[in-house]
C-alpha cells in the first residue's frame, strides 16, 4: 500500500513503474466502477481485478492484493471499501464519492425497477417457482464459496482454534439465530486473541 | 408497508448499526437482516426474504444491493435510498480514514493478528448466510437437490453463476423445484 501516495489531487503513484498511466480523472473513476458493478455479476472481485490491474493498469497485482486485504478487514462491503479507498487516493473526497456513485448508482436503479416488477407480479405462480429455483441455487453458490474459503482453515492442521471459531460462529448465527452484535462482541476478541498468542 | 417517519428512522438505524457488524462483506449480514426484517419487524415474510435475496443475486453489482430492495419493500424509493445510505455511509467514512492511515499501521504485529483472527469469523458468517437462505426458501427436496448440485458445480468448476441461475430458474418454471 505504501507505493500509493495518500495525498489528494495530484497524487500519482510515487514509485509506480513507467508503464502506469496518469491518475484517473473523476469521470474515468465513475466509468470504471460502474463497469465493475454492471459486469461483476456473481463476484465483483474478479472484475475489479480485471478492470483495475489488467485493463487500466491503475494498480499492480501486489497493490491490488494489499488494498483488497485491507478492505476485507474493514466492516462493510469489500468492493465498497475498495471504491472509497481507491477513489480517495487519486482524487480525494470527490474521488471517493464518484467511485461510490459509479459502483452503487446503476445497480440501485436496476434493483428498484426489479422491485416494482416484483411488487406487481411477485405472486404469479411461474415467477414464484423460478425465484425459488434461483434462491436454492444461490444458497448452493454461497456454500461453494464457504468451502473454498474454509479449505485452508481445515487443511492446515497447525491450529484447531480457527476451525472451532468458524463452527461456533456458524452455529450461533445460522442455527441458534442469536443477534449478530452480541455474537461478534464475544467471538471477535477471542479469535483475535488466539491469533495474537500464536504469532 | 407503512412508510411513516418512524419506519424510515428504524430502517436507517438498523442498517447503520448492521453495516458496522458486517465484516467480510455484504453476505455476512444476511442472517441478521433476516432475523430483524422477518422475525422482529415483520417487514417481510420468510418467503419474500428468500425472493429478495434471489432478486439481489440476479442484479449485477455488490452483494449489499439487497439492502436497497429490503428498503424499497418497506418504504418505496425513499426507503431504498435511506437504507443504502445507512448501510454504506458509516463504513465508507471509516474506510476513508483508515485507508489514509493504513501506511502507519502496516507491518505492525497486531495488524496480522486482527486480519487472521477475522478470517474464521467471516467464514462462519457466510456459512450461516447460506443456511438461512436455504431454509427460508420454499424448501422441497428438489430445491435441496438444486442447492447441493449448485454447491458441488461451483466448487469444482470455475463457471459464471448466471448459467446456473438460469438453469435453476428453468427447473423452477418447469415445476420441478
Amino acid at each position: 500500500m505504501n507505493e500509493l501516495s495518500p495525498t489528494r489531487g495530484s497524487a500519482a503513484p510515487s514509485t509506480a513503474s513507467s508503464s502506469h498511466p496518469p491518475p484517473p480523472s473523476l469521470a474515468a473513476l465513475f466509468v470504471a466502477f460502474a463497469t465493475i458493478a454492471l459486469c461483476g455479476f456473481g463476484g465483483v472481485l474478479a472484475w475489479s481485478h480485471r478492470v483495475m490491474v489488467e485493463e487500466r493498469r491503475w494498480l499492480t497485482p501486489e497493490q491490488f492484493n494489499e488494498t483488497y486485504a485491507l478492505c476485507s478487514m474493514l466492516p462493510g462491503g469489500n468492493i465498497l471499501n475498495f471504491s472509497v479507498i481507491f477513489g480517495s487516493r487519486f482524487r480525494g473526497v470527490p474521488g471517493a464519492l464518484v467511485a461510490i456513485a459509479g459502483l452503487l448508482g446503476p445497480p440501485m436503479l436496476l434493483i428498484m425497477i426489479i422491485g416494482v416488477i416484483y411488487a406487481h407480479y411477485g405472486e404469479m405462480p411461474a415467477l414464484r417457482r423460478a425465484l425459488t429455483g434461483i434462491a436454492s441455487a444461490a444458497a448452493g453458490l454461497m456454500m461453494a464459496t464457504v468451502a473454498k474459503m474454509a479449505g485452508p482453515l481445515f487443511v492446515n492442521r497447525r491450529s484447531i482454534a480457527a476451525p472451532l471459531v468458524a463452527v461456533a460462529t456458524f452455529v450461533a448465527i445460522g442455527i441458534v439465530h442469536w443477534p449478530l452484535p452480541l455474537v461478534l462482541a464475544a467471538i471477535i476478541p477471542i479469535s483475535i486473541g488466539i491469533s495474537w498468542v500464536r504469532l | 408497508m407503512k412508510s411513516g417517519a418512524g419506519t424510515l428512522l428504524t430502517l436507517a438505524g438498523f442498517f447503520a448499526v448492521l453495516s458496522l457488524f458486517s465484516i467480510g462483506g455484504g453476505n455476512s449480514a444476511i442472517p441478521e437482516m433476516h432475523r430483524y426484517a422477518v422475525d422482529v419487524q415483520h417487514w417481510l415474510t420468510d418467503r419474500q426474504f428468500a425472493d429478495t435475496f434471489a432478486l439481489a443475486q440476479l442484479t449485477p453489482g455488490p452483494n449489499l444491493i439487497i439492502v436497497a430492495l429490503v428498503g424499497f419493500h418497506v418504504a418505496g424509493v425513499l426507503g431504498a435510498v435511506i437504507a443504502m445510505l445507512a448501510m454504506c455511509g458509516p463504513t465508507s467514512v471509516a474506510a476513508y480514514f483508515i485507508g489514509r492511515a493504513s501506511e502507519r499501521f502496516k507491518g505492525k504485529a497486531w495488524h496480522g493478528a486482527v486480519s487472521r483472527g477475522l478470517v474464521p469469523v467471516t467464514i462462519g458468517l457466510t456459512a450461516a448466510s447460506a443456511t438461512v437462505i436455504a431454509t427460508s426458501a420454499d424448501y422441497s427436496r428438489a430445491a435441496g437437490a438444486v442447492t447441493g448440485v449448485t454447491a458441488i458445480i461451483c466448487y469444482v468448476f470455475r463457471i459464471n453463476p448466471i448459467w446456473i441461475f438460469g438453469a435453476a430458474a428453468l427447473l423452477g418454471l418447469a415445476g420441478v423445484v
